[in-house]
């Protein structure tokens, strides 16, 4: 005999899709809240000198803080990607499974270190030898980039099917060219997709800058002179999490709002950065690309 | 970059002035004995290729057929723990030899594979350019004469002139392997490898394909793997038929199909197994 309970089955079933749609509800109640509160709060902040100025200035500005910022994800870049695309490619394509097995564990270690351990790791290695300076935070950024970067690229140039390469060996090109020049490019997507992940986990990274870049209140050295000596790399440099760290402590309520501004600022720089590479990959690829 | 294009010319002209249809023969295995690890696929196969013709190699699937070719330009090596042994001859050479350069054997034998692989995130002109750039081919005119020429011997031409840099991706699955064949060709082989170049199409794409080779033979010598017994009958000049890693038999494709001196053959080609 057959036992009809399907009336109970669909309240059973509207039932759980209600608790689904409340505990959706719910978790958007943070988000909406914490994008209310920084586009309030930064706003009052935000005007044309806010970009230009230095933080002592009148108005006040974050101007040396986007300035060094740039100059530490620089350095961060330059280290990590050309490391990270390489550790990828080997793992991708050229690890044998003894090795590859370590390397892996040791990038998920890797990224798994508290981003203020790398700090204080960069602080007694480079720091205390040749002081504060954008390229010791440039250094521990990279660090933090350097597993992410080195993973997703491992998995984009791994999803490029293997006849690819059966393809570019086929026509009678060296091994190191196909990987290279046609495997690569092919994963590119991918890669960028993983590149820019990379620097906007660390753009908003404030542990590590502490005490490395250490800070500033003034602009890096920009003479023709100290640039093509590199003199601002050598130096200490503001940032935008260290300003939002250094303001958000002031007892002036005008100071807190600069921490407030810079927070909308760097939000908004992150999510930039997402949304554009999103649009570029696919105006540069097309859909089927990313 | 000149010289590159005045051998292709050059290449050209000498093949179908030096050799009338099937007349000289340039390549051929001999006692191929090639496999994984452990296990066997091919157990000494021996074959002579003939010349601007198609030669189609048959059997069903694992028997090895496209080990065989694979072995033929030296792709095989490529894959983990894969071996040969044996010796593939062209123009008096042994290409197996391990001083010879796999680069350079297959700059001469180009490969198609089964499912159409355009590189991703490639245009069309590149997907046909990169084999040339790659090579040391930089100046845009010599390059944009090129990929139109392997284009049109691909017989994709016309319908790719205009949208030459769109992804190769976009193209329907039997342009795709159309224009696999035109970037394989673009390098200027002279003999042409197809691993079952239409299992991943549609009837229409198919015959494309057919008519295509029709016409390349006149200037490639085309060596295809098939698993489809007509498409051997309709296109092929000699008929290969290699069943467990080894040759049953091997003839012109009429002799193999209307009088099999193998009762495997016959069993094979009147569709019993397979």
């Amino acid at each position: 005999m057959i036992v009809n309970n399907a009336a109970s089955r669909r309240w059973k079933n509207r039932l759980a899709l209600c608790v689904m749609v409340a505990m959706v509800l719910a978790s958007l109640v943070p988000l909406v809240s914490l994008s209310w509160t920084l586009v309030s709060k930064g706003i009052g902040a935000v005007n044309w000198q806010f970009f230009y100025h230095l933080p002592l200035a009148t108005p006040r500005g974050v101007g040396n803080a986007i300035l060094g910022s740039a100059l530490v994800l620089l350095v961060a870049t330059l280290v990590a990607v050309p490391v990270g695309l390489l550790v990828g490619l080997y793992l991708a394509h050229f690890a044998q499974d003894r090795m590859a097995g370590p390397t892996r564990s040791l990038l998920d270690v890797m990224s798994g270190i508290p981003a203020i351990v790398v700090g204080m790791f960069i602080y007694s290695v480079v720091v205390q030898h040749f002081g504060f300076s954008a390229l010791a935070g440039g250094l521990s950024l990279s660090m933090i980039m350097l597993p992410i970067f080195a993973r997703t690229t491992e998995e984009a140039i791994k999803a490029i099917p293997p006849t690819v390469n059966e393809a570019g060996l086929a026509l009678g090109l060296p091994r190191r060219r196909v990987i290279m020049r046609i495997v690569l490019r092919s994963a590119m997507p991918a890669v960028l997709t993983g590149f820019f992940l990379a620097v906007a986990r660390v753009g908003g990274e404030a542990a590590p800058l502490l005490f490395t870049a250490f800070g500033s209140n003034s602009w890096p050295s920009h003479s023709v002179k100290d640039i093509v000596t590199f003199k601002p790399l050598t130096e200490q440099v503001a940032s935008l999490p260290q300003i939002i760290y250094e303001y958000a402590k002031d007892p002036r309520p005008e100071v807190v709002s600069l921490a407030w501004g810079a927070s909308l600022l760097l939000v908004g720089m992150i999510l930039t950065i997402r949304l554009g590479t999103n649009m570029y990959i696919r105006y540069r690829y097309g859909k089927g690309g990313a | 970059m000149s010289t590159v294009s005045n051998n292709f010319a050059g290449s050209l002209v000498n093949r179908s002035a030096a050799a009338p249809s099937g007349a000289v023969s340039r390549l051929s295995a001999t006692n191929i004995v090639a496999g994984f690890g452990e296990h066997t696929v091919l157990k000494g196969v021996s074959l002579t290729i003939s010349s601007q013709a198609v030669t189609a190699i048959m059997g069903p699937s694992g028997c090895g057929k496209s080990t065989f070719i694979r072995c033929l330009n030296r792709l095989h090596e490529e894959i983990p723990r894969a071996w040969m042994k044996g010796t593939v001859m062209l123009d008096g050479q042994d290409i197996c030899d391990p001083q010879i350069d796999p680069v350079a054997v297959r700059r001469k034998i180009g490969m198609v594979f089964q499912r159409p692989n355009p590189f991703p995130t490639f245009s069309i002109y590149d997907n046909v350019a990169v084999g040339l750039r790659l090579n040391g081919m930089k100046r845009r005119a010599d390059l944009d004469e090129r990929v139109e020429k392997s284009l049109r011997h691909a017989a994709l031409w016309d319908e790719v002139q205009d949208r030459l840099d769109r992804p190769g991706t976009s193209l329907s699955g039997g342009q795709q392997q159309r224009l696999c064949i035109a970037r394989a060709l673009a390098v200027d082989p002279e003999i042409l490898l197809l691993d079952e170049p239409c299992s991943a199409l549609d009837p229409v794409g198919t015959e494309r394909i057919e008519e295509l080779l029709i016409q390349l033979k006149k200037e490639y010598t085309i060596v295809m793997v098939t698993h489809n017994i007509q498409q051997a009958g309709r296109i092929a000049d000699r008929t290969v038929f290699l069943l467990m890693g080894e040759l049953i038999e091997q003839g012109a494709t009429a002799d193999i199909f209307t009088s099999p001196k193998d009762p495997r053959t016959e069993a094979f080609i009147s569709g019993r197994f397979g």
